[in-house]
C-alpha cells in the first residue's frame, strides 16, 4: 500500500520531562521518527515540553514548541498549525494519553485531523484494563484473573476464589503505595485496608500472583495491511514481580525452546491481529516455569522502553518503521536500512547474546528501599553485546559506572551460606552478586532457584563468572585461562587483582600472545546478508570485521553512558550535536556508548558505533583498530571526561580544552592560584581526605559548610554540614568509595546563584546568556529553577560575571564549552565552580537564544574563531524571550527517598516555560511539570523556624488567592500572630485528626514543608512528605519555589490563554549570528 | 579435544570436538533459527550436510525428546559457537551432548561461526571436513572435499513401510473423514501431525511408492513431503508424482515436494548460492499481497523465468531475493509451496495452508 497522500502536516506528541519509567528512549523514537517523516516530504510539527531533547532541535522538526503538555495548550497549538494528522504513539504513555483526549473530547475530528497509526479504538481496547480482559477472553489468550474490589469483604471472597497469594494494587496511588502481595486472610485483610484507604476512588485491584514466572517480552510490528513481525523476543533474568525495567534482561530469550517461544510469539501475533494495532508494540508475557500455561501481563500499543531496546538489540528501528506504517506503507514496502537488501518484513536474526541492566539510584538515595518491586525506579540502563552470556553480563556490569566490574564488587564473603540463603529472599539491585556469593559457598542451585526463581541456566551462568575468578586465584595464569577469562569478558584490571599482577602485566601478556579484541557487526540477520551499516561490539577470539578507513580526519565521540540522576539526556544531545557537526567539517565520526535508550546510539548518528563499555580497557580496544585522529570529551559529562587520562596515555589527542586544564579546574591548589592571578573571588575553603581533617577545616571556617567530592557531577555526596557531627556522617558515606581525589569542604554561602554556558576559542569567549536560579544557593543548580534572562540581578553584576567568565576561560586556555556558577552577594560576585566542559543547560539556553552553542564549540575545537563564525564576543544581547527550565522529579516511585531539596541534585528531568513575559515563563514552566493547581484550595504549611517570617508572606498570597490553610502548632501560631487564618492540626504522633489524616482524606492541592537545615531527622516532617508525594499532592521544601509558586498561579488567575513560541524560528533566527 | 572444520577453499577453523567420535566430509550450510537445535538436527532434509548454528548459544534448554521431527538426527556434523554445560527445561530428557554421542553425530564447538558464515555467504555453499586428526593434510583432503556429493539421500531419509497417523483433532475437526496421502521424501513429522491435528487420517507411504499404489488407496487429497538434496537427483520418484499430478486428486506439497511437482510437470530447478535456512524468511501471497515470516530449509530452488503459466503460475515469492517460494497449478487442485507451513521450528504463520488444503480438498468433493 503506497503512501496516504492526504497526510502532509504531522504534528508530534513528545514525551514531556523525564521521569522515572519515560526516559530518553522517547527522545530517540521521537527524534527518529520526525526524521522518517521529513523524509517521506512531511512537515512536522513538533510539541514536547522536554528542553534538553534533540526531538526539540529546529533541524528535526519543522515547527518546534516547547510547551507544556497539556490538552488545552495543544489544541491551541492544532488550530495555530492546523495539521492534517496527529502521530500520538512516540511520546511514550503522556503523548497517547493526550492524543487519546483529543480524540475523545471530538477535538480532533471537530478540526480535521487524524490519528496516525493505531486507532483510539484500538488504544483504547489495549489501554482500558476490562475491555483489554475481555478482547482476551475472547480470543483465549489468558490474562491473571484479577477483580477490583471496593471493600475487604470482596477481596476476602474472590482471594478464596483464586487461590493465595494475591497481589493487591490500589487504584490512582503512586509508586505502588499501598500495594502488596498477600499470603493469605491476615494479610489480605491488613493490605487491603490500607490500600482502599490510600486510593483516591477507594479502589483495589485484586489479582492472582503469578510473582515467579518467567517474563517474557515480544516487540511486534504490525502495518495496516495485517502483516506482522516480531522483531525480536527478550527474556527476564528477575522472574515476574520485578518490573522489566527493573530487571536484567537478555535478549533473545535463552531458556525457552522452540515451542515456548512460537506460542507465545504466536499469541502476540494474534494479540496485535485482535487489536488492529499499526505500527509497534510490546506484549508481556509471564509463561509458567514449569508447564506452557502462560498469562497475558500487558500490551503497550506504543513505542516503549522496550522496543528502545529491542531496536538496539537487532538493529531493526522500530520508530522509523512504525512512523512509515503511520504514513500507509506496508512491512514489505519498506527498506531494512541496515542491510538495504531486506525489507522491514523481514524478522531480525541475532547471532549474539544482549544484556541489559538497569542503573538504578540508590547511589543517590541512601535511604531509599534498594527492593525491587512493581514499580520501576530504574532512570536508566546500560546495554551490551557479545557472543555468549556471561561476556554480555560482565561487559554490562562494568558499563554501570557504579563501582562495579564484576560479580565480586559487592562484598558478601562475610555471610554463612545460610545468611545468604535468608538475603537472597529480598529481592533487590544487589541480588546477582548475592546468587554468585551463594554459589561461591556451595550453596546448590536448586536452593537457589528455589527462593529466587532465576533459571537454573543462568546461575550456572554466574557460577562459571564465579569458577573463573577462583581458577585466576588459584593460578597459575597460563595462556589458555587468560584467553578463557577474556572471551567472558573478564576486564584487566579485575584478572590482575586476581591473579596479584599489575593491569599492564595482563595486557602485556595478551598484547604477546595475540589475545585482542575483535569487533563484529550488528547486521539485524546474523550475517545471511552483508550489511554496510558499520554498527559493532566487541569479542574475544574471533576475527575482526571492522572495514578499515583511512579518512582524513577521523574522531572518537565518547558517549555518556546510562541516564542517571545528575548526567542525563541533555549529554547525549551534546555528544549527538558535537558528531553531526564534526561530520559537517568532513571527519569521519566514531561513537563508543552503551545506552540503548538514547540518539547517539542509533544507527545512522556516526558514521561508525561500536556499543561498548566506557572503560579505558574498552575505548583502547576501539583505538588500536580505529586509530582516531582525535578525541573529544567534552560533550559526553563527566563519563567522558573520566577517560581522558587514559586517553592520553594511548597516545590520542584530545581534542579542545587539553587535560591539564581540566584538571586545573578540578584540583584545588591549581584552581585557587588560577582565582588569585585572575583576581575573583570565591569562598574560602580547603581539602581534606579525612573526617578529622574536615573538622578541622570547618571549624576554622566557621559553620556551615559544604562538603563535597571532587570530579563528581550532580553534586553527588554534597551535603551542607551544620556540625562536627554532621561532618563525620557525610564523610563516612563520601568514604564508602576508595577516593581517587580529595574531599572539598567551603564556607557555604547563601546568595543568589547565577550560571553561564560559555564557548571560548582561546582569546575569545562568547557568552549566550546569564542565567539565575530562583532557589537559593544550597539547592542543587539542577534541582533549582532556572531563569534566563536573569531577572533580579543588576547590570553591574551581569557585567562581572561576564567579566569574571572571560578572565577564568581564558586563564583555563578553555577550547571549546565551560560551564561556571556564581554566586551573587548584594553586587559582589563568588565563583563556585568551573567545568570546562558541556553542562546540563546547554540544550536550554541554546534554543532559547537560537545560538548553537555545541556547533559553535566544535567548530571552535577544529581551529576556527568566534569572531570568523559571525559572532560578536562577549555576552550576547539578550533574546526576546523568557524562559524558565523547571526541575522534574520522580520521588514518588522511590518509596523511601527524602525529597527535600539540597546540595546533592535529586531530579531526573526538566521542563522549560518559554514566553515573552517572565510569569507567563514561570506559569508555563510549572503548567509542564504538571503542578496544575488549584483542584481543592485546600493546603497544608509547616516550616522550619528560620523559614517562618517568609512563610507569613507567602500564605498572605495564598490565602488572597482563597486557599484554606491548615498549619502545624508553631506555624499556625505565627501565621495567626501575623493575621493570617491558619486552621491548627494535630503532628502525626497526637490524636486524630492529624496532618496525616488531611493528606490522605484527598482533599489537599499542597503541602509547603521545609525541613530543619542539614540532615532532617525528623520522621515526622519526612512521613508528611513521603505521604504527600505518593498520594499525588504536591509538596514543595524550599520557600523560594513556593514564592515563585505563588507568583505563578496569581499570573494564572489573568492567564487564560497560552501564547505559542516556535522554538525553531528562534534557532533560525540566532544560527545567522550577529550580522 | 581438539577439532578441525576444514572447508574446500582450504579454510582451517580450529575448535573442540563434541558429540561423536568420527571423521565426516559433508555439505556446509548454515541456519539462522534462534531455537528449535533440535528440529533443525531431526530434520530429515539435512541429511547429507552438516549444519553450522549462527545462534551462539545452543543446547541451553537441552532435548525434549517428544518434539523430535523424525526418528533421529540427520546431519553428518553439527557446528556451533558454544553448547551449553547444563540444559535447563521443565520438559528436558537428556544433554545435546548426549543426543548427539547416543545418535553418532560429531560436531565441532567453539568456532567462530559467524566468520564461517560470512565465508558460506560469499562463496557460496561449500563441502568441508570435521575431524579430530590433528595431522590432517590439506592437500590429500582438499581433492576428497571437491570429490563430495550428497547424492541420492531420498531414499535413506524415508520411512521403509507405509504407515498411518491416525487423526487427533486438537486445532479442528475441518478434515474430519478425510483420508490423506503423504508421501514421505524426508517427512518432519509435523506435517502429518498438522494434518492430524485437523482431524485427517493420515497414511504416510515410503518414498519410492508409486503412484498407482497411492491411488488405489484412493486418498481424497495428497500431500509430497520436504526432503533432502538435489530434486533432479530423484528421477524416478518425479516420474511416479507426474502420474499423480494427471490424477486429478488434490494435492498439496511443501519444499522438496514443490520442486518434485515443478519438474515433473516441465518446470526447472537451480541450486541456490547458499540456500535459505532459517526462521525469519518473509514471503508473499501474490493472491493477497499478505506477507507472512516463514520457516525455511532449502538449497535449490524453482525458476520462475522457466514457468509456463499454461501449467503453473507463481504463487508465494520470498520478499528478500524475489525467488520463488509457492506455485498454483492451472487448471489443478495443485497448490505447493517451498516454505515450511509446518514450522518446527520457526514461525507458525503460516499453518493456515493446511486449512486451505482441506477447503480445496472438500470443495473438489463438492463439485463432483
Amino acid at each position: 500500500m503506497p503512501k496516504n497522500p492526504n497526510v502532509k502536516r504531522v504534528l508530534v506528541i513528545g514525551s514531556g520531562p523525564i521521569v522515572i519509567g519515560q526516559a530518553a528512549e522517547f527522545d530517540y523514537a521521537g527524534t527518529q521518527a520526525c526524521r522518517s517523516l521529513k523524509e517521506e516530504g512531511m512537515e512536522v510539527i513538533l510539541v514536547n515540553s522536554n528542553p534538553a531533547t534533540i526531538m526539540t532541535d529546529g533541524d528535526i522538526a519543522d515547527k518546534v514548541y516547547i510547551e507544556p503538555l497539556t490538552a488545552k495548550v495543544l489544541e491551541q497549538i492544532i488550530i495555530k498549525e492546523k495539521p492534517d494528522s496527529l502521530l500520538p504513539n512516540m511520546g511514550g504513555q503522556a503523548g497517547l494519553n493526550l492524543g487519546m483526549e483529543l480524540d475523545e473530547s471530538g477535538f480532533l475530528s471537530a478540526h480535521g485531523v487524524t490519528l496516525l497509526g493505531t486507532t483510539a479504538k484500538t488504544i483504547r481496547k489495549a489501554e482500558d484494563r476490562l475491555e483489554f480482559k475481555e478482547t482476551m477472553e475472547k480470543i483465549g489468550e489468558p490474562c491473571a484473573p484479577s477483580l477490583v474490589v471496593e471493600n475487604i469483604e470482596d477481596g476476602v471472597e474472590f482471594a478464596r476464589k483464586i487461590g493465595y497469594p494475591v497481589v493487591l494494587r490500589p487504584a490512582y496511588t503512586l509508586g505502588g503505595s499501598g500495594g502488596g502481595i498477600a499470603h493469605n486472610q491476615v494479610e489480605l485483610e491488613e493490605i487491603l485496608a490500607n490500600g482502599l484507604r490510600l486510593s483516591r476512588v477507594g479502589q483495589v485491584l485484586v489479582e492472582r500472583c503469578i510473582a515467579g514466572w518467567k517474563e517474557i517480552e515480544y516487540e511486534v510490528m504490525r502495518d495496516g495491511a495485517g502483516n506482522c513481525i516480531t522483531v525480536c523476543n527478550m527474556e527476564n533474568i528477575d522472574p515476574v514481580g520485578v518490573h522489566t525495567g527493573d530487571s536484567i534482561v537478555v535478549a533473545p530469550s535463552q531458556t525457552l525452546g522452540d515451542k515456548e517461544y512460537q506460542m507465545l510469539r504466536s499469541s502476540a501475533l494474534n494479540i496485535i491481529n485482535e487489536l488492529e494495532i499499526t505500527g509497534g508494540c510490546n506484549v508481556q508475557f509471564a509463561l509458567h516455569p514449569e508447564s506452557f500455561e502462560y498469562c497475558v501481563i500487558e500490551v503497550n500499543p506504543r513505542v516503549s522502553r522496550s522496543s528502545a531496546l529491542a531496536s538496539k538489540a537487532t538493529g531493526y528501528p522500530i520508530a522509523k518503521v512504525a512512523a512509515k506504517i503511520a504514513l500507509g506503507y506496508t512491512l514489505d514496502e519498506i527498506k531494512n536500512a541496515i542491510t538495504g537488501k531486506t525489507y522491514a518484513s523481514f524478522e531480525p536474526t541475532l547471532d549474539y547474546c544482549v544484556v541489559k541492566i538497569p542503573r538504578l539510584p540508590f547511589d543517590k538515595f541512601i535511604t531509599a528501599k534498594r527492593t525491587l518491586t512493581t514499580q520501576m525506579k530504574a532512570t536508566g540502563e546500560v546495554m551490551s553485546i557479545a557472543n555468549n552470556f556471561e561476556g554480555a553480563l560482565m561487559k554490562a556490569i562494568r558499563s554501570l559506572e557504579q563501582h562495579v566490574d564484576c560479580l565480586r564488587s559487592y562484598d558478601f564473603s562475610a555471610l554463612s551460606p545460610e545468611e545468604l540463603v535468608e538475603r537472597m529472599k529480598i529481592v533487590d539491585d544487589q541480588r546477582i552478586y548475592i546468587i554468585a556469593e551463594a554459589i561461591r559457598k556451595g550453596v546448590d542451585y536448586d536452593t537457589i532457584h528455589e527462593i529466587t526463581m532465576v533459571d537454573h541456566w543462568f546461575i550456572d551462568k554466574i557460577a562459571i563468572l564465579t569458577e573463573m575468578e577462583a581458577a585466576l586465584e588459584k593460578g597459575p595464569l597460563t595462556v589458555e585461562l587468560l584467553k578463557e577469562a577474556k572471551r567472558i569478558e573478564f576486564p584487566d584490571n579485575v584478572i590482575a587483582r586476581l591473579t596479584g599482577k599489575t593491569e599492564d602485566e595482563i595486557k602485556n601478556m595478551r598484547y604477546e600472545n595475540g589475545i585482542t579484541a575483535a569487533f563484529k557487526m550488528v547486521d539485524t540477520c546474523a550475517a545471511e546478508f552483508a550489511a554496510s551499516t558499520p554498527y559493532y561490539y566487541s569479542v574475544f577470539g574471533s576475527e575482526t570485521e571492522v572495514v578499515e578507513t583511512h579518512p582524513k580526519k577521523k574522531v572518537l565521540v565518547l558517549g555518556s553512558g546510562p541516564i542517571r540522576i545528575g548526567q542525563g539526556i541533555e549529554f547525549d544531545y551534546c555528544s549527538v550535536h558535537a558528531t553531526w557537526a564534526f561530520s559537517r567539517e568532513g571527519y569521519e565520526t566514531i561513537i563508543i556508548n552503551n545506552n540503548p535508550e538514547t540518539v547517539s546510539t542509533d544507527f545512522d548518528i556516526a558514521d561508525k558505533l561500536y556499543f561498548e563499555p566506557l572503560t579505558p580497557e574498552d575505548v583502547e580496544n576501539i583505538v588500536n583498530v580505529e586509530k582516531p585522529d582525535g578525541a573529544v570529551v567534552q560533550f559526553g559529562g563527566q563519563t567522558a571526561i573520566k577517560l581522558t587520562e587514559s586517553l592520553m596515555k594511548m597516545g590520542v589527542p584530545i581534542l579542545g580544552t587539553k587535560a591539564e586544564d581540566v584538571d586545573a579546574a578540578e584540583d584545588r591548589e591549581l584552581f585557587d592560584r588560577i582565582l588569585e592571578e585572575t583576581q575573583i573571588p570565591r569562598a574560602a575553603g580547603g581539602t581534606v581526605y579525612t573526617a578529622e581533617e574536615a573538622k578541622e577545616v570547618a571549624n576554622r571556617l566557621g559553620y556551615p559548610v559544604l562538603v563535597r567530592p571532587s570530579y563528581v557531577l550532580g553534586g553527588q555526596g554534597m551535603q551542607i554540614a551544620l556540625s562536627d557531627t554532621e561532618i563525620e556522617e557525610f564523610m563516612a558515606v563520601i568514604n564508602r568509595y576508595e577516593q581517587d581525589h580529595p574531599i572539598l569542604v567551603d564556607k557555604y554561602l547563601q546568595g543568589k546563584e547565577l550560571e553561564v554556558d560559555a564557548v571560548c576559542d582561546g582569546t575569545d569567549i562568547l557568552i549566550p546568556g546569564i542565567m539565575e536560579h530562583i532557589e537559593r544557593t544550597g539547592v542543587h543548580s539542577g534541582d533549582s529553577i532556572s531563569v534566563y534572562p536573569a531577572p533580579t540581578v543588576s547590570g553591574k553584576v551581569k557585567e562581572t560575571i561576564a567579566e569574571y567568565s572571560r578572565r577564568l576561560a581564558k586563564a583555563l586556555h578553555v577550547i571549546g564549552l565551560i560551564n561556571i556558577q556564581f554566586i551573587a552577594m548584594g553586587e559582589e560576585v563568588y565563583v563556585i565552580e568551573v567545568n570546562p566542559r558541556s553542562s546540563r543547560t546547554v540544550p536550554y539556553i541554546s534554543k532559547v537564544t537560537g545560538i548553537p552553542i555545541v556547533d559553535l564549540a566544535t567548530e571552535v575545537i577544529i581551529g576556527k574563531k568566534i569572531r570568523d563564525l559571525g559572532y560578536e564576543p562577549g555576552l550576547q544581547p539578550t533574546a526576546d524571550y523568557f524562559a524558565v527550565k523547571m526541575p522534574v522529579f520522580s520521588f514518588e516511585k522511590i518509596r523511601g527517598a527524602e525529597i527535600s531539596l539540597g546540595p546533592e541534585m535529586k531530579s531526573t528531568g526538566e521542563c522549560l516555560g518559554i514566553a515573552r513575559t517572565f510569569n507567563e515563563a514561570l506559569y508555563k514552566a510549572f503548567l509542564g511539570a504538571g503542578i496544575n493547581l488549584p483542584r481543592h484550595k485546600q493546603m497544608i504549611i509547616t516550616v522550619k523556624d528560620a523559614d517562618k517570617g517568609e512563610a507569613i508572606g507567602v500564605a498572605r498570597r495564598f490565602e488572597k488567592l482563597g486557599y484554606i490553610i491548615y498549619a502545624t502548632r508553631s506555624t499556625a501560631a505565627a501565621l495567626n500572630e501575623a493575621g493570617v487564618k491558619a486552621r491548627k492540626v494535630n503532628k502525626i504522633s497526637q490524636e486524630s485528626p492529624t496532618v496525616m489524616d488531611l493528606i490522605l482524606g484527598h482533599k489537599i492541592d499542597l503541602v509547603i514543608d521545609t525541613p530543619t537545615q542539614g540532615r532532617d531527622k525528623n520522621r515526622d516532617g519526612f512521613l508528611i512528605r513521603r505521604t504527600s508525594i505518593e498520594t499525588g499532592v504536591n509538596c514543595i521544601t524550599a520557600m523560594d519555589t513556593a514564592v515563585a509558586l505563588v507568583t505563578s498561579l496569581e499570573n494564572a488567575e489573568s492567564q487564560r490563554e497560552l501564547t505559542l513560541v516556535d522554538i525553531a524560528s528562534i534557532a533560525r533566527r540566532g544560527s545567522k549570528g550577529n550580522d | 579435544m581438539k577439532s578441525f572444520l576444514i572447508l574446500e577453499d582450504g579454510t582451517v577453523f580450529e575448535g573442540s570436538h563434541i558429540g561423536a567420535q568420527k571423521e565426516v566430509v559433508s555439505e556446509i550450510v548454515f541456519n539462522t533459527s534462534m531455537a528449535g537445535y533440535l528440529e533443525v538436527l531431526t530434520d530429515p532434509s539435512y541429511a547429507g550436510q552438516a549444519v553450522c548454528m549462527t545462534y551462539p548459544l545452543i543446547g541451553n534448554y537441552g532435548i525434549c525428546l517428544e518434539d523430535m521431527e523424525s526418528r533421529r538426527p540427520w546431519p553428518d556434523g553439527f557446528i556451533v559457537r558454544e553448547l551449553s554445560r547444563i540444559p535447563s527445561n521443565f520438559r528436558c530428557d537428556i544433554s545435546i551432548q548426549q543426543f548427539l554421542e547416543e545418535h553418532g553425530v560429531p560436531g565441532i564447538a567453539g568456532i567462530d561461526t559467524r566468520a564461517l558464515t560470512r565465508i558460506l555467504r560469499e562463496k557460496g555453499t561449500m563441502n568441508g571436513m570435521i575431524t579430530t586428526d590433528v595431522n590432517y593434510d590439506l592437500e590429500t583432503i582438499i581433492p576428497q572435499l571437491k570429490a563430495y556429493t550428497t547424492g541420492k539421500v531420498v531414499e535413506r531419509v524415508s520411512c521403509d513401510e507405509k504407515y498411518t497417523f491416525a487423526a487427533t483433532g486438537s486445532l479442528s475437526d475441518d478434515g474430519a473423514g478425510l483420508r490423506v496421502a503423504v508421501l514421505d521424501l524426508g517427512m518432519k513429522r509435523n506435517i502429518a501431525k498438522s494434518l492430524a491435528a485437523r482431524g485427517c487420517e493420515v497414511t504416510v507411504y515410503p518414498a519410492q511408492t508409486s503412484a498407482a499404489e497411492i491411488l488405489s488407496d484412493r486418498p481424497d487429497g495428497i500431500m509430497l513431503s520436504n526432503g533432502p538434496g538435489d530434486p533432479k537427483e530423484c528421477t524416478t520418484i518425479i516420474e511416479e508424482i507426474r502420474k499423480l499430478y494427471e490424477s486429478d486428486t488434490p494435492v498439496f506439497a511443501i519444499c522438496l515436494g514443490h520442486q518434485l511437482m515443478a519438474l515433473a510437470t516441465g518446470a526447472d530447478t537451480f541450486k541456490m548460492k547458499y540456500g535459505h535456512r532459517g526462521g525469519n524468511h518473509p514471503v508473499k501471497d501474490l493472491a493477497t499481497g499478505r506477507v507472512y515470516i516463514s520457516s525455511q530449509n532449502h538449497g535449490y530452488v524453482v525458476d520462475m523465468d522457466k514457468l509456463d503459466p499454461k501449467v503453473a503460475t507463481p504463487a508465494f515469492i520470498n520478499v528478500n531475493d524475489g525467488t520463488n517460494e509457492g506455485l498454483s497449478y492451472t487448471g489443478k487442485n495443485i497448490f505447493t509451496v517451498q516454505f515450511h507451513p509446518e514450522a518446527c521450528p520457526g514461525p507458525q504463520d503460516s499453518g493456515f495452508l493446511f486449512d486451505r488444503f482441506i477447503e480445496m480438498i472438500k470443495e473438489g468433493q463438492n463439485h463432483a
